[in-house]
């Protein structure tokens, strides 16, 4: 099935309860917002330290090699998400061991990336159900996603959450400051590469909502928005969630009731959000600066 | 400008104090090879316990190679170096360190406060939970954060704040795990001359009431000269250390560069070493 754009599902009703009732009312729909849910929530918390440890590049990257792998499981005829997995994990490894000898080589990285898509072509062209896998790799088709693959996708998620609470107060002091975190023993490298590991889960979770091409406004809109909306990292990691929770199921419903697909509307709410954030927290940061200003004039 | 720190050394400037209980920081015929050459090689350095030291010389001269050393970052290839009597590793708590930097992002939401607490328990894994020690933690950084005058912003967002107020908190993170040893890479860089002055004082009268060694590394000794028991030059692959007025001859310091330098002082003491820049250097 393809599923990505919804016929007519009767009519939104402004009864919370009914409405609730019809969009859970078929297990392809359930399916949808429970792998939503779980991808919110990984990306969510995940894009707080992406954004913070400026990786949104690597994210960006592990998506084109995310969308080789899917598309080599479907030749393979197995199910896009474990060439999604393997091909990023082992993507970020490469990517974690080599961070310090890639920096700056951006014309060498850009073109491992387009490399990466066009095999990912290739791959699709090769097997039978071009269009359709092209497509729901591509720009993501939530509402076709089997019952194991959304298995799949919540084993690696919680081993992704685990992993990322577990290194929490290392991986934060590493990200605000690796000389003085390295020379207090924390072990940045081999954090680094964990990390990279772990966006790699994300990759392939948001992909599977959202397509490889748009995965990364999942990881990084959220993020953004709430780092500049709170001032405690444990706070800013919930309020990243809250935001990715809310714009994918926001944006799968819209999809369930409007004809145009889940990933316009995921995308589209976090640019809202993302954009209405900025400019409202532009505005106070100028105040506050000119508050500054103006008490150091007359301390002076 | 307030550059007069409060309480200065009762001890004659012309007799650096005699160490109490041995050497801080020993370093013994210490040389580092990094890139095809000598960094720097058979240097010897003594640090006694409480004084403050500053590490000048050229840029790319190895003054970072050698806090690098002291942190165990940096393996030494010749020689042997001890701190607080113990062999150098990472990790240790009783060495406070400060790296170099420019200012941090102006994004950076996290509180001032936070920075600080990750001194204390930024090593420990998991996430934190409310407890007894997280309470005593609390405690601690308070106490670092008014140590060094930053509790007034120590709710605000670290990115929005000026590059003297970063700097404090960095020193109060480096002091929160209450080190006996202290190791700043250009804490002044960056900062306007005020500034300077103000954090430079604030280094020494810490450093002074805990009882702790410094060594600072600085382009500029001026704004450190009150404060300062010795010297350490490194350029040419050497380290001369001692007092201000031993080390920064001309003599000296030609004999280092292996080219001629001359040091200046104008009426109030200020020092100026001529002849090291580049465009000064045309000899070839």
């Amino acid at each position: 099935m393809h599923a990505s754009v919804l016929a007519t599902n009767g009519s939104f009703s402004w009864n919370p309860v009914v409405d609730w009732q019809e969009l859970t009312a078929q297990a392809f729909m359930r399916n949808a917002l429970l792998a939503g849910t779980v991808a919110a929530i990984l990306c969510g918390a995940v894009g707080y330290f992406v954004v913070l440890r400026g990786l949104t590049f690597a994210a960006d990257a592990l998506t084109h090699i995310g969308f080789a792998g899917g598309s080599g499981a479907v030749l393979l005829g197995l199910s896009p998400v474990y060439g999604l997995l393997g091909f990023t994990t082992l993507a970020a490894l490469g990517i974690g061991a080599l961070q310090r000898q890639l920096r700056g080589r951006d014309v060498v990285t850009g073109m491992i990336l387009v490399e990466a898509l066009g095999l990912g072509v290739l791959f699709l062209r090769l097997s039978s159900g071009y269009s359709n896998q092209t497509y729901a790799l591509l720009f993501g088709d939530i509402l076709a996603l089997g019952s194991g693959d959304l298995l799949v996708l919540a084993g690696a998620a919680v081993v992704a959450l685990a992993a990322t609470a577990a290194i929490y107060r290392p991986l934060l002091f590493a990200s605000l400051d690796d000389e003085v975190a390295e020379a207090r023993g924390v072990p940045v490298r081999g954090l680094a590469i964990g990390f990279v590991l772990i966006v790699a889960v994300a990759v392939a979770a948001a992909t599977q909502v959202i397509g490889a091409l748009l995965a990364v406004a999942l990881i990084v809109a959220p993020a953004s928005s709430a780092q500049r909306l709170t001032r405690r990292s444990g706070t800013g990691i919930a309020v990243s969630v809250a935001l990715a929770l809310a714009v994918t199921w926001a944006g799968i419903a819209l999809a369930f009731w409007l004809p145009y697909p889940v990933s316009f509307f995921v995308v589209s709410l976090a640019a809202v959000v993302w954009g209405v954030v900025r400019a409202l927290t532009a505005r106070h940061r100028v105040r506050a600066s000119l508050r500054e200003a103006h008490a150091a004039g007359v301390a002076a | 400008m307030n550059l007069v720190v409060s309480g200065t050394s009762p001890l004659s400037p012309a007799a650096p104090p005699a160490p109490p209980h041995g050497a801080a920081i020993a370093l013994h015929r210490g040389g580092v090879f990094l890139g095809g050459r000598w960094v720097w090689r058979d240097v010897d350095l003594e640090v006694p316990q409480g004084e403050f030291v500053v590490v000048l010389g050229p840029n790319g001269g190895g003054k970072t190679t050698l806090l690098r050393v002291l942190l165990g970052l940096q393996r030494l290839d010749e020689g042997s170096v001890s701190v607080l009597g113990g062999d150098v590793r990472r990790g240790r708590r009783a060495i406070g360190y400060v790296p170099q930097r420019r200012t941090l992002d102006r994004d950076l939401s996290v509180r001032a406060r936070d920075l600080v607490s990750l001194g204390v328990d930024g090593t420990r894994w998991g996430v934190p939970l409310p407890s007894a020690s997280r309470r005593a933690q609390r405690a601690r950084v308070d106490e670092a954060l008014a140590a060094v005058g930053a509790t007034a912003y120590a709710e605000r967002p670290v990115g929005q704040l000026s590059g003297g107020e970063q700097q404090r908190l960095l020193l109060a993170q480096a002091l929160v795990t209450e080190p006996r040893v202290l190791l700043l890479d250009e804490p002044l860089a960056s900062l306007d001359l005020r500034s300077q002055g103000v954090v430079s004082a604030l280094v020494a009268s810490v450093a002074r009431e805990r009882g702790i060694t410094v060594v600072l590394v600085a382009h500029d000794v001026n704004p450190l000269s009150s404060v300062l028991d010795r010297v350490a030059y490194v350029a040419g692959g050497r380290i001369a250390t001692g007092r201000t007025d031993e080390v920064i001859t001309s003599e000296r310091l030609s004999e280092l560069y292996d080219h001629p330098v001359e040091v200046l002082r104008d009426s109030r003491g200020r020092i100026v070493v001529v002849g090291l820049d580049d465009r000064d250097a045309h000899h070839d």
